[in-house]
Protein backbone atom coordinates (compact mmCIF):
# COMPACT_ATOMS: atom_id res chain seq x y z
CA UNK A 1 0.00 0.00 0.00
CA UNK A 2 2.63 2.74 0.99
CA UNK A 3 6.02 0.29 0.68
CA UNK A 4 6.73 3.90 -2.51
CA UNK A 5 7.10 6.08 0.92
CA UNK A 6 9.01 2.88 2.51
CA UNK A 7 11.12 2.87 -1.05
CA UNK A 8 11.86 7.02 -0.24
CA UNK A 9 12.85 6.21 3.12
CA UNK A 10 15.10 3.57 2.22
CA UNK A 11 16.37 6.13 -0.35
CA UNK A 12 17.03 8.67 2.18
CA UNK A 13 18.62 6.49 5.12
CA UNK A 14 21.19 5.30 2.46
CA UNK A 15 22.08 8.28 0.93
CA UNK A 16 23.15 9.88 4.45
CA UNK A 17 24.76 6.56 5.20
CA UNK A 18 26.53 7.42 1.51
CA UNK A 19 27.51 10.76 2.86
CA UNK A 20 28.76 9.30 6.32
CA UNK A 21 30.58 6.32 4.76
CA UNK A 22 31.90 7.90 1.93
CA UNK A 23 30.52 5.15 -0.51
CA UNK A 24 29.02 6.07 -4.14
CA UNK A 25 27.81 2.57 -5.01
CA UNK A 26 25.43 0.19 -3.26
CA UNK A 27 24.92 -3.41 -4.86
CA UNK A 28 23.04 -4.91 -2.26
CA UNK A 29 20.41 -3.55 0.21
CA UNK A 30 19.35 -6.04 3.28
CA UNK A 31 15.91 -5.76 4.70
CA UNK A 32 14.07 -6.66 7.44
CA UNK A 33 10.74 -6.98 7.57
CA UNK A 34 8.49 -8.13 10.28
CA UNK A 35 5.23 -10.57 8.96
CA UNK A 36 3.13 -8.15 10.75
CA UNK A 37 4.54 -5.02 8.76
CA UNK A 38 2.09 -5.43 6.17
CA UNK A 39 4.16 -4.71 3.86
CA UNK A 40 3.81 -6.64 0.15
CA UNK A 41 7.48 -7.91 -1.19
CA UNK A 42 6.60 -7.48 -4.85
CA UNK A 43 5.69 -4.80 -4.22
CA UNK A 44 8.47 -3.32 -2.46
CA UNK A 45 10.93 -5.10 -4.96
CA UNK A 46 8.82 -2.66 -7.71
CA UNK A 47 9.17 0.20 -5.51
CA UNK A 48 12.53 -0.18 -4.73
CA UNK A 49 13.83 -0.82 -8.51
CA UNK A 50 11.32 2.49 -9.03
CA UNK A 51 12.66 5.06 -6.13
CA UNK A 52 16.45 4.26 -6.21
CA UNK A 53 17.20 5.44 -9.72
CA UNK A 54 19.43 8.18 -10.05
CA UNK A 55 20.52 7.18 -6.74
CA UNK A 56 23.88 5.07 -5.47
CA UNK A 57 21.71 2.01 -4.90
CA UNK A 58 20.43 2.44 -8.84
CA UNK A 59 20.29 -1.65 -9.66
CA UNK A 60 20.85 -2.97 -6.45
CA UNK A 61 19.66 -6.13 -5.79
CA UNK A 62 17.18 -6.34 -2.88
CA UNK A 63 16.82 -8.78 -0.32
CA UNK A 64 14.06 -8.92 2.14
CA UNK A 65 14.44 -11.11 5.20
CA UNK A 66 11.79 -11.83 7.44
CA UNK A 67 10.76 -11.41 10.84
CA UNK A 68 8.19 -13.49 13.46
CA UNK A 69 5.53 -12.44 14.56
CA UNK A 70 5.25 -12.11 18.23
CA UNK A 71 2.01 -11.76 20.44
CA UNK A 72 1.24 -11.27 24.32
CA UNK A 73 -1.39 -13.78 25.16
CA UNK A 74 -3.89 -12.20 27.88
CA UNK A 75 -5.35 -15.03 28.79
CA UNK A 76 -2.20 -16.84 29.85
CA UNK A 77 -0.28 -13.63 29.85
CA UNK A 78 2.60 -15.40 27.86
CA UNK A 79 5.13 -13.94 24.78
CA UNK A 80 4.24 -16.43 21.85
CA UNK A 81 5.23 -16.36 18.10
CA UNK A 82 1.97 -16.61 16.08
CA UNK A 83 2.04 -16.81 11.82
CA UNK A 84 -0.93 -14.68 11.14
CA UNK A 85 -2.25 -12.01 12.97
CA UNK A 86 -5.52 -13.47 13.66
CA UNK A 87 -3.83 -16.82 15.16
CA UNK A 88 -4.93 -17.99 18.50
CA UNK A 89 -2.66 -18.45 21.63
CA UNK A 90 -0.53 -21.84 20.57
CA UNK A 91 0.18 -22.18 24.48
CA UNK A 92 -3.97 -22.00 25.55
CA UNK A 93 -5.98 -21.50 23.03
CA UNK A 94 -6.69 -17.93 23.58
CA UNK A 95 -8.46 -15.15 21.41
CA UNK A 96 -7.07 -12.18 22.81
CA UNK A 97 -3.52 -11.59 21.66
CA UNK A 98 -1.87 -8.38 21.33
CA UNK A 99 1.28 -7.72 18.72
CA UNK A 100 4.43 -7.36 20.28
CA UNK A 101 6.36 -7.73 17.79
CA UNK A 102 6.83 -8.62 13.75
CA UNK A 103 5.77 -4.40 12.75
CA UNK A 104 9.67 -4.26 12.38
CA UNK A 105 10.65 -2.51 8.47
CA UNK A 106 14.34 -1.80 8.89
CA UNK A 107 17.11 -1.89 6.55
CA UNK A 108 20.16 -4.11 7.64
CA UNK A 109 22.94 -3.54 6.21
CA UNK A 110 24.55 -2.05 2.75
CA UNK A 111 27.19 -3.93 0.32
CA UNK A 112 28.48 -1.10 -1.30
CA UNK A 113 31.42 -0.17 -3.40
CA UNK B 1 39.12 -17.18 13.99
CA UNK B 2 36.96 -14.54 14.19
CA UNK B 3 34.22 -13.32 11.92
CA UNK B 4 33.04 -10.23 13.19
CA UNK B 5 35.89 -8.29 13.80
CA UNK B 6 36.07 -6.75 9.87
CA UNK B 7 34.16 -3.32 9.39
CA UNK B 8 31.07 -4.69 9.53
CA UNK B 9 30.89 -6.50 12.66
CA UNK B 10 29.31 -9.53 11.13
CA UNK B 11 30.21 -12.07 8.78
CA UNK B 12 27.85 -12.75 5.89
CA UNK B 13 28.37 -15.44 3.40
CA UNK B 14 28.54 -14.62 -0.36
CA UNK B 15 28.93 -10.79 0.39
CA UNK B 16 32.58 -9.11 1.24
CA UNK B 17 32.88 -7.66 4.61
CA UNK B 18 34.91 -4.59 3.70
CA UNK B 19 32.22 -3.63 1.70
CA UNK B 20 29.45 -4.16 4.04
CA UNK B 21 27.92 -1.54 5.95
CA UNK B 22 25.63 -2.21 8.67
CA UNK B 23 22.66 -0.05 9.40
CA UNK B 24 20.16 -1.50 11.47
CA UNK B 25 17.69 1.96 11.31
CA UNK B 26 14.39 2.06 11.00
CA UNK B 27 12.83 2.34 7.43
CA UNK B 28 10.86 5.28 8.82
CA UNK B 29 13.41 7.20 11.11
CA UNK B 30 13.34 9.86 9.22
CA UNK B 31 9.60 10.41 9.67
CA UNK B 32 10.32 9.28 13.44
CA UNK B 33 12.73 11.92 14.02
CA UNK B 34 9.91 14.54 12.91
CA UNK B 35 6.97 12.94 15.00
CA UNK B 36 9.52 13.16 18.27
CA UNK B 37 9.72 17.09 17.09
CA UNK B 38 6.03 17.61 16.99
CA UNK B 39 5.78 15.88 20.03
CA UNK B 40 8.26 17.84 21.66
CA UNK B 41 6.05 20.74 20.66
CA UNK B 42 3.15 19.65 22.08
CA UNK B 43 4.82 18.47 25.17
CA UNK B 44 6.04 22.13 26.04
CA UNK B 45 2.80 23.57 25.53
CA UNK B 46 1.09 20.92 27.39
CA UNK B 47 -1.47 20.24 24.47
CA UNK B 48 -3.31 17.17 23.59
CA UNK B 49 -3.24 15.64 20.08
CA UNK B 50 -5.40 13.12 19.18
CA UNK B 51 -4.94 11.53 15.30
CA UNK B 52 -8.20 10.55 14.22
CA UNK B 53 -8.06 7.58 12.08
CA UNK B 54 -11.15 5.30 10.15
CA UNK B 55 -12.01 4.23 6.48
CA UNK B 56 -13.35 7.46 4.15
CA UNK B 57 -17.42 7.77 5.07
CA UNK B 58 -16.95 6.67 8.65
CA UNK B 59 -18.05 10.09 9.80
CA UNK B 60 -14.87 11.61 11.32
CA UNK B 61 -15.45 15.24 9.99
CA UNK B 62 -19.07 15.36 11.29
CA UNK B 63 -18.22 13.48 14.50
CA UNK B 64 -15.23 16.70 14.90
CA UNK B 65 -17.99 19.04 14.09
CA UNK B 66 -20.12 17.80 16.55
CA UNK B 67 -16.96 17.65 19.01
CA UNK B 68 -16.17 21.26 18.61
CA UNK B 69 -19.88 22.62 18.85
CA UNK B 70 -20.48 20.79 22.00
CA UNK B 71 -16.50 22.04 23.23
CA UNK B 72 -17.32 25.33 22.59
CA UNK B 73 -20.74 25.34 24.07
CA UNK B 74 -18.93 24.53 27.87
CA UNK B 75 -17.74 27.83 28.83
CA UNK B 76 -13.96 28.05 29.83
CA UNK B 77 -12.78 24.79 27.78
CA UNK B 78 -9.59 24.47 25.97
CA UNK B 79 -8.91 25.98 22.78
CA UNK B 80 -8.04 23.68 19.91
CA UNK B 81 -7.28 23.33 16.36
CA UNK B 82 -7.28 21.13 13.41
CA UNK B 83 -5.39 19.82 10.85
CA UNK B 84 -7.62 18.18 8.05
CA UNK B 85 -5.62 15.39 6.09
CA UNK B 86 -7.50 14.61 2.70
CA UNK B 87 -5.81 13.99 -0.85
CA UNK B 88 -7.56 16.85 -2.59
CA UNK B 89 -10.11 19.34 -1.91
CA UNK B 90 -10.16 22.14 1.13
CA UNK B 91 -13.98 21.28 1.83
CA UNK B 92 -13.32 19.62 5.11
CA UNK B 93 -11.00 22.32 6.70
CA UNK B 94 -13.91 24.35 5.39
CA UNK B 95 -16.36 22.29 7.52
CA UNK B 96 -14.10 22.88 10.11
CA UNK B 97 -13.89 26.58 9.91
CA UNK B 98 -17.69 26.85 10.28
CA UNK B 99 -17.45 25.58 13.18
CA UNK B 100 -15.40 28.55 14.34
CA UNK B 101 -12.29 26.56 14.94
CA UNK B 102 -8.94 27.41 13.18
CA UNK B 103 -8.36 24.62 10.77
CA UNK B 104 -5.26 24.12 8.19
CA UNK B 105 -6.17 21.48 5.15
CA UNK B 106 -3.11 19.51 4.32
CA UNK B 107 -3.50 17.75 0.69
CA UNK B 108 -1.46 14.73 -0.03
CA UNK B 109 -1.89 14.62 -3.46
CA UNK B 110 -1.06 10.87 -4.25
CA UNK B 111 -0.17 9.71 -0.67
CA UNK B 112 -2.48 7.99 1.53
CA UNK B 113 -1.23 9.04 4.84
CA UNK B 114 -0.42 12.37 6.32
CA UNK B 115 3.44 12.12 7.35
CA UNK B 116 5.10 13.54 10.45
CA UNK B 117 6.84 16.23 8.34
CA UNK B 118 3.68 17.72 6.72
CA UNK B 119 1.98 18.07 10.32
CA UNK B 120 5.04 19.86 11.59
CA UNK B 121 4.28 22.01 9.26
CA UNK B 122 0.83 22.29 9.51
CA UNK B 123 1.44 23.11 13.43
CA UNK B 124 3.35 25.78 12.46
CA UNK B 125 0.51 27.65 10.36
CA UNK B 126 -1.71 27.10 13.28
CA UNK B 127 0.47 28.09 16.35
CA UNK B 128 -0.96 25.44 18.61
CA UNK B 129 -1.96 27.35 22.31
CA UNK B 130 -0.82 26.18 25.58
CA UNK B 131 -3.09 23.15 27.16
CA UNK B 132 -5.07 23.14 23.98
CA UNK B 133 -6.66 20.27 21.81
CA UNK B 134 -5.04 19.43 19.07
CA UNK B 135 -7.24 17.30 16.12
CA UNK B 136 -5.58 15.40 13.21
CA UNK B 137 -8.09 14.24 11.07
CA UNK B 138 -6.09 11.40 8.81
CA UNK B 139 -6.52 10.63 5.14
CA UNK B 140 -9.55 8.22 5.24
CA UNK B 141 -7.86 4.99 4.50
CA UNK B 142 -7.73 1.91 6.97
CA UNK B 143 -4.15 0.77 6.66
CA UNK B 144 -1.10 3.11 5.58
CA UNK B 145 -1.96 5.96 8.76
CA UNK B 146 -1.29 3.33 11.68
CA UNK B 147 2.12 3.24 10.26
CA UNK B 148 3.02 6.25 10.38
CA UNK B 149 3.49 8.49 13.75
CA UNK B 150 2.60 12.25 13.34
CA UNK B 151 4.08 13.02 17.38
CA UNK B 152 0.43 12.62 18.42
CA UNK B 153 -0.70 11.49 21.70
CA UNK B 154 -2.89 8.56 20.82
CA UNK B 155 -4.82 7.40 17.61
CA UNK B 156 -8.40 7.21 17.56
CA UNK B 157 -9.87 5.26 15.06
CA UNK B 158 -13.72 5.54 14.38
CA UNK B 159 -15.65 2.91 13.40
CA UNK B 160 -19.08 3.33 11.85
CA UNK B 161 -22.06 0.56 12.49
CA UNK B 162 -22.81 0.19 8.42
CA UNK B 163 -19.16 -1.21 8.04
CA UNK B 164 -19.70 -4.52 8.89
CA UNK B 165 -18.49 -6.35 12.01
CA UNK B 166 -15.94 -7.93 11.01
CA UNK B 167 -13.70 -4.46 9.88
CA UNK B 168 -11.51 -5.04 12.63
CA UNK B 169 -11.05 -8.31 11.12
CA UNK B 170 -9.85 -7.45 8.05
CA UNK B 171 -7.90 -4.68 8.99
CA UNK B 172 -6.41 -5.31 11.85
CA UNK B 173 -3.28 -2.73 12.30
CA UNK B 174 -5.04 0.91 12.70
CA UNK B 175 -7.66 -0.47 15.92
CA UNK B 176 -4.48 -2.32 17.47
CA UNK B 177 -2.56 0.58 17.33
CA UNK B 178 -5.33 2.86 18.31
CA UNK B 179 -6.33 3.58 21.98
CA UNK B 180 -10.09 4.26 21.95
CA UNK B 181 -12.70 3.26 19.21
CA UNK B 182 -15.58 5.45 18.64
CA UNK B 183 -18.23 3.02 17.34
CA UNK B 184 -20.22 5.75 15.75
CA UNK B 185 -23.59 6.42 13.46
CA UNK B 186 -25.11 3.82 16.48
CA UNK B 187 -28.54 5.65 15.56
CA UNK B 188 -28.06 3.57 12.05
CA UNK B 189 -27.88 0.64 13.81
CA UNK B 190 -31.52 -1.25 13.90
CA UNK B 191 -31.78 -0.48 10.47
CA UNK B 192 -28.80 -2.29 9.47
CA UNK B 193 -29.23 -5.38 11.15
CA UNK B 194 -25.74 -5.11 12.86
CA UNK B 195 -24.64 -6.59 16.21
CA UNK B 196 -22.66 -3.82 18.20
CA UNK B 197 -21.61 -6.41 20.72
CA UNK B 198 -19.65 -8.37 17.89
CA UNK B 199 -18.46 -5.12 16.70
CA UNK B 200 -16.89 -4.42 20.43
CA UNK B 201 -15.75 -8.30 20.61
CA UNK B 202 -13.83 -8.40 17.12
CA UNK B 203 -12.39 -5.16 18.42
CA UNK B 204 -10.96 -6.17 21.57
CA UNK B 205 -10.01 -9.56 19.00
CA UNK B 206 -7.07 -7.30 17.74
CA UNK B 207 -6.58 -5.04 20.74
CA UNK B 208 -7.52 -6.96 24.10
CA UNK B 209 -6.68 -2.93 25.53
CA UNK B 210 -9.15 -0.93 23.32
CA UNK B 211 -11.34 1.27 25.00
CA UNK B 212 -15.03 1.21 22.85
CA UNK B 213 -17.36 4.01 22.95
CA UNK B 214 -20.31 3.84 21.73
CA UNK B 215 -21.96 7.41 19.78
CA UNK B 216 -23.98 9.05 17.22
CA UNK B 217 -22.34 11.97 16.32
CA UNK B 218 -25.69 12.99 14.32
CA UNK B 219 -28.12 12.65 17.34
CA UNK B 220 -24.69 13.53 20.15
CA UNK B 221 -25.67 10.28 21.94
CA UNK B 222 -22.88 8.80 23.97
CA UNK B 223 -20.45 12.21 22.79
CA UNK B 224 -20.45 13.90 26.94
CA UNK B 225 -18.29 10.03 27.42
CA UNK B 226 -16.45 11.33 24.46
CA UNK B 227 -16.09 14.54 25.82
CA UNK B 228 -14.84 12.80 29.04
CA UNK B 229 -12.65 11.01 27.62
CA UNK B 230 -10.80 14.03 26.09
CA UNK B 231 -11.27 16.47 28.97
CA UNK B 232 -9.28 13.78 31.42
CA UNK B 233 -6.62 12.95 28.92
CA UNK B 234 -5.62 16.71 28.55
CA UNK B 235 -6.00 17.21 32.14
CA UNK B 236 -3.66 14.14 32.58
CA UNK B 237 -1.37 15.54 29.91
CA UNK B 238 -0.96 18.54 32.24
CA UNK B 239 -0.15 17.03 35.03
CA UNK B 240 2.51 14.92 33.42
CA UNK B 241 3.88 18.33 31.57
CA UNK B 242 4.08 19.85 34.84
CA UNK B 243 5.77 16.59 36.64
CA UNK B 244 8.32 17.22 34.40
CA UNK B 245 8.84 20.29 35.49
CA UNK B 246 9.61 20.31 38.75
CA UNK B 247 13.07 19.97 39.60
CA UNK B 248 14.85 16.68 40.43
CA UNK B 249 14.48 15.46 37.30
CA UNK B 250 16.80 13.90 34.74
CA UNK B 251 15.26 14.31 31.66
CA UNK B 252 16.47 13.22 28.06
CA UNK B 253 16.06 9.22 28.24
CA UNK B 254 14.02 9.47 24.80
CA UNK B 255 16.71 12.18 23.20
CA UNK B 256 19.45 9.36 24.14
CA UNK B 257 17.51 6.61 22.51
CA UNK B 258 16.46 8.73 19.32
CA UNK B 259 19.91 9.11 18.41
CA UNK B 260 20.90 5.86 19.23
CA UNK B 261 18.95 4.66 16.67
CA UNK B 262 19.64 6.65 14.58
CA UNK B 263 23.30 7.51 14.26
CA UNK B 264 24.17 8.48 10.14
CA UNK B 265 20.84 10.84 10.32
CA UNK B 266 20.81 14.37 8.88
CA UNK B 267 17.76 15.63 9.39
CA UNK B 268 16.56 18.12 6.40
CA UNK B 269 14.78 21.19 6.35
Amino acid sequence: MHEMSLCEGVRSVIEDAALANGFSSVSRVRLEIGRFAGVEKPAMAFAFDVVMRGSVAEGAALEMIDLPGRAMCYDCAKEVEIAHRLDDCPLCGGGKLMPMGGDEMRIKDLEVT
Amino acid sequence: MHFGQGPAGTEVPGMSQERLIALETDILAKNDRYAEGNRRVLGNLGAFAVNLVSSPGSGKTTLLCKTIEMLNARAGDAPLAVIEGDQQTANDAERIRATGARAVQVNTGKGCHLDGHMVGHAMEHLEIDPASYLFIENVGNLVCPAGFDLGEDCKVAILSVTEGEDKPLKYPDMFTVSEIALLNKVDLAPHCDVDLDLYEANLRRVNPGIRVLRLSARTGEGMQDWLDWLDQRLKAKQQSVQAAETPATETGPTETRSTETFPTETLGA
